[in-house]
């Protein structure tokens, strides 16, 4: 045919199926009228009228199945049978209102749970980072996943290496908030973050206005950078997306600065990079400029070149990292080490999402099991309608499609009531900035998790209505006759079934409450901790005095007026200044005691801290051993440190700490010995740390104003900022942080875990429930007769109650048992989540085991009170 | 599924050719069109109600035929069908098609 035709003939049949109602009509009147010729014909030859009719009724046959022949022409016979189901399913569920609701209630709950997860899993692992060629991007790191390059390692790396196209760099020793924006408007303390000039094209991000950095604005001074990139969203909030801005002349840190460019929405820097932390600015990093921060400050990441292994480029960076450091003695140990960067980003929520999109699955087929239970004991109310249409010829393919399509229409309507939960879960998601977690702000429902979402609605569509579909249209005609008749338990031979899938139900629940079990109690555990710091009644107040600081008694007069101030409030019981607080920001220097000599790889480290008097009595840091610094230690004092417990023990096992010398900074003595602080993160040590008297140094980047309060601290933020106002009036002193909110952010991706594993338990923990008193209920209500009977002969309705309750355990312990099993063998993928608590920890599958039972008891025990009340009378005479 | 079942008195395909062929006479109803292949085959070839009415349809979503509502000898509300252009193109096309195949058939059955 030719395809002019075949396109017209389409057009035709879309023509008549969109009007298949009238064109039927029709077909039927055009097929009479040929009835009615013959009815003629017949009479012509001398038939009655009735006969005739009679007889060309006979001969042309079945009108309707003549009809639907003809029909079949022009329109599939499955998309009619379809259309058919589908109304005949909505009767259904206009029928059964209750059922209905109940179905797309939890489809949709499970369904939303579903996507929701995908939608994370999606945005995490599955798509790729927004960046041009993803696939070949790689993070080098130095010796271990983390530690940054030096400056000199990176730039010998990328010049001597044949494995990269090219490698760029950004400043992994950047603070939140340690830039200064002054000049136009209110003063703002921004994050800016320091990159290499080809950042930007390495990963293919085009600014949105204006341009990147050029070579020559990459050769200034550290401190003083000549051009910078706003991101997106902080050009939207301060500059109100003003295309202008590009090109004008800025203040940051009391230094001329040209904003020569906007980046786009796309490109979400902290999102990848530093969750929870937002980016305002980017600014060149000068490589040549002595004055930068030395030592291990650069990330890495580099692009593959076309053709070339992962593989080989670590071999060939192993050997380039040996041969460096064979050169360069005087450098800090460089041990590349690559690794891709979609791994580097996502790497480490790969454990707790695989548990989340394991735990949701497990939902879904508790939720499928659940409606299965429920389908079955509706078509079984039904067996009568089925057993009748079997006898008048509906086959069984016909009839098992129909019970389908009931299902997957009800599944559809559940994804539905999915997809607006999941909309809303995912923005509530992607909104929450506390959570420390990687490309979180991208979660969305996107092409895919829809796709996703209908896969699962006809997926669970089908597998809760298969079972039952194929239980009610098994060809076993005569019983379902028979027992209709008899008007017995139609349903008692689908028993096991339901009580299978009871059991299921419960075996699965178990595994949820199992998992949530664990993961609660290792919660609980982590917040346990010991910190090494008290958090509660503690705060602390960015202090960064607005003008430059440019000796020590200035710097001191400074900070003995802050101090003084801040103590003379009311309601502060103690007030400290520090310049890296817990949990969130850090750094490292090489540390050795006088007269002792470590081999290079070997050298101890230390975390450096420099605070003033005041400060380990306002963070809770219990003192050991010595005193805490005072108010004179100052510059023309003897240089001091303390040091922390692991510190005192590295350097001086079996010693007393006190009194010894370190040779680091120009030599310090050490005064005082202080307990150990969880400064990375709640679950790890957090190592070696020293001390250094602010009043003695200059060496470091914000100041942080800590206070302990006896009202809670929010009560105080106003009343501080007024009492510091006259040290400093342009002092910004907005970002109030309670340390408890540092702790809550430390711990919030192991509480998102704990959250949507616990909804999830207590979920399934509902089905199951539900589920089990179905089942009672439905086997109680087909055996009221023979209930009836027992109470008539004597039997008493605690013996009755007894009976019931204890098949209901009966279930709850089988199901119990599989689940337990079932937990103890998966319980070991837990291991890497866990904190505090074994996987096989016997407190939680107790609690479980316990909650469980008690669970089915109830569910038990209200079927059979319900029977205890039946009255034998009516029951006997019912039917 | 659903196609038209070829019976036993008809030469499977030849249906739609006769029903074509039939209506170069003009402008028929169905019940007609039955009529006029039983009469003119000398009652040899009897068209099923049930093949009828799917080659009627077959052809009008073919563009073959066109349908049309009209009333009957008898006063009665009939659907007329009348050949389009592109039927009378398919008639010749299916007309040499089938002369071929019965003359080819026919001479090793030894007919002619």
């Amino acid at each position: 045919m030719r395809a002019g035709s075949r396109w017209k003939v389409l057009r035709r049949r879309l023509r008549y199926w969109l009007a298949h109602s009238e064109r039927h009509r029709l077909l039927w009147e055009e097929m009479e009228f040929h009835i009615e010729s013959m009815a003629d014909d017949l009479v012509a030859q001398g038939m009655s009228p009735e006969q005739a009719r009679a007889a060309a009724h006979r001969k042309f046959g079945n009108m309707t199945q003549k009809s639907e022949e003809a029909r079949s022409i022009w329109i599939a016979r499955w998309m009619s049978d379809l259309a058919q189901d589908l109304r005949h399913s909505f009767r259904g569920m206009r029928r059964d209102a209750g059922f209905t609701a109940f179905t797309v209630l939890i489809a949709g709950l499970g369904i939303g749970a579903s996507s929701t997860v995908f939608s994370v899993v999606n945005a995490l692992l599955l798509r790729p980072l927004p960046f041009r060629d993803p696939g070949r991007l790689l993070s080098v790191t130095n010796g271990d996943e983390w530690t940054a390059v030096q400056t000199e390692h990176y730039s010998d790396l990328r010049e001597l290496n044949q494995s990269f196209s090219d490698l760029a760099g950004w400043s992994g020793f950047y603070f939140p908030g340690d830039k200064e924006l002054t000049g136009a408007a209110e003063p703002e303390r921004l994050t800016g973050v320091p990159v290499t000039g080809n950042f930007f094209a390495l990963l293919g991000v085009e600014p949105a206005i204006g341009r990147t950095f050029t070579a020559e604005e990459c050769q200034g001074r550290y401190s003083a950078p000549p051009a910078m990139l706003l991101s997106y969203d902080f050009w939207r909030r301060r500059f109100n997306s003003d295309r202008g801005i590009v090109g004008r002349k800025l203040t940051l840190n009391n230094n001329p600065v040209t904003v020569v460019g906007v980046l786009p929405a796309s490109f979400d820097f902290a999102s990848v990079f530093a969750p929870a932390t937002p980016i305002d600015i980017f600014i060149p990093w000068p490589l040549n400029d002595k004055r930068k921060p030395s030592g291990n400050t650069m990330k890495v990441v580099g692009k593959l070149k076309r053709g070339t292994t992962i593989e080989r480029a670590q071999a060939e960076f192993t050997m380039l990292g040996k041969q460096l450091e064979t050169q360069h003695p005087e450098r800090n140990n460089i041990a590349p080490r690559l690794t891709p960067l979609a791994e580097q980003v996502s790497g480490r929520v790969v454990p707790a999402l695989s548990v989340l999109a394991c735990a949701v699955g497990v939902v879904m087929l508790i939720v499928c099991a659940n409606l299965s239970n429920l389908q079955l004991a509706r078509l079984g109310a039904r067996q009568k309608e089925i057993a009748m249409r079997t006898a008048l010829g509906a086959g069984r393919s016909r009839l098992l499609r129909q019970v389908l399509t009931e299902s997957v229409a009800l599944s559809c309507g559940g994804a539905v009531l999915g997809l607006i939960l999941a909309m809303a879960g995912t923005s509530e998601l992607a909104h929450l900035h506390a959570f420390n977690l990687p490309l979180l702000k991208s979660v969305r429902v996107d092409g895919s998790a829809l796709l996703f979402t209908l896969l699962a609605a006809v997926g669970s569509g089908v597998l809760f209505g298969l079972l039952p579909a194929l239980r009610v249209t098994a060809p076993s005609l005569r019983e379902s006759i028979q027992d209709a008749g008899r008007g017995s338990s139609g349903g008692r031979r689908h028993a096991w079934l339901r009580d299978g899938l009871v059991v299921s139900e419960l075996a699965f629940a178990c595994l949820l409450l199992v998992g949530a079990g664990l993961l609660i109690r290792s919660f609980l555990r982590v917040l346990d901790v010991n910190l090494g710091f008290q958090p509660e009644r503690a705060a602390a107040l960015r202090i960064d005095p607005s003008f430059r600081i440019s000796s020590f008694p200035q710097q001191n007069a400074f900070l003995d007026e802050i101090l003084r101030r801040t103590r003379s409030l009311p309601g502060i019981v103690a007030a400290g200044i520090t310049d890296v607080l817990p949990l969130r920001d850090d750094r490292a220097w090489a540390v050795t005691g006088a007269g002792q000599v470590y081999e290079k790889r070997h050298q101890p480290e230390a975390y450096v801290r420099v605070v003033s008097d005041g400060y380990f009595e306002a963070a809770g840091i219990p003192l050991r051993l010595g005193r805490p610094f005072s108010e004179r230690d100052r510059a023309s004092s003897e240089r001091v440190a303390v040091v922390n417990e692991t510190l005192a023990r590295t350097l001086w096992p079996g010693r007393n700490p006190v009194g010894q010398m370190i040779t680091t900074d120009g030599g310090r003595r050490v005064v005082g010995v202080v307990a150990d602080v969880r400064h990375a993160a709640l679950e790890a040590a957090g190592g070696s740390e020293m001390y250094l008297p602010m009043r003695q140094t200059a060496d470091y980047a914000t100041t942080q104003l800590v206070v302990r309060t006896a009202l809670p601290p929010d009560a105080l933020a106003a009343a501080l900022r007024t009492a510091l106002r006259p040290v400093d009036p342009n002092l910004p002193v907005r970002e109030f942080q309670t340390f408890q909110d540092l702790v809550d952010r430390a711990v919030s991706p192991r509480r998102f875990l704990v959250l949507l594993l616990s909804g999830f338990a207590a979920f399934a923990l509902i089905l199951a429930s539900l589920g089990i008193y179905a089942v009672i209920s439905f086997s109680v209500s087909q055996r009221v007769q023979e209930i009836g009977i027992r109470m008539a002969l004597g039997a008493s309705t605690g013996d009755l109650q007894r009976r019931i309750v204890l098949r209901t355990l009966g279930l709850a312990a089988l199901g119990l048992t599989l689940g337990m099993a079932g937990s103890r063998a998966l319980s070991s993928t837990l291991a890497t989540l866990l904190f505090g608590v074994t996987t096989g920890d016997p407190l939680t599958f107790i609690e479980v085991a316990g909650l469980l039972l008690g669970n089915a008891a109830i569910a038990g025990y209200i079927p059979a009170w319900k029977a205890s009340r039946i009255d034998p009378v009516v029951a006997l005479r019912s039917n | 599924m659903g196609a038209e079942k070829p019976k036993a008195d008809l030469l499977p395909g030849t249906l739609d050719m006769l029903v074509l062929k039939i209506l170069m006479r003009g402008h028929l109803h169905g019940y007609a069109i039955a009529q006029l292949i039983q009469q003119l085959s000398d009652d040899l070839l009897r068209v099923e109600e049930g093949s009828l009415y799917p080659a009627l349809q077959r052809l009008e979503l073919n563009g073959w035929i066109e349908g049309e509502w009209g009333l009957s000898a008898t006063n009665r509300r009939a659907r007329f069908y009348k050949l389009t252009s592109d039927g009378r193109k398919h008639l010749a096309e299916e007309s040499a098609r089938y002369r071929q195949v019965t003359g080819a058939v026919a001479r090793i059955m030894g007919f002619a």
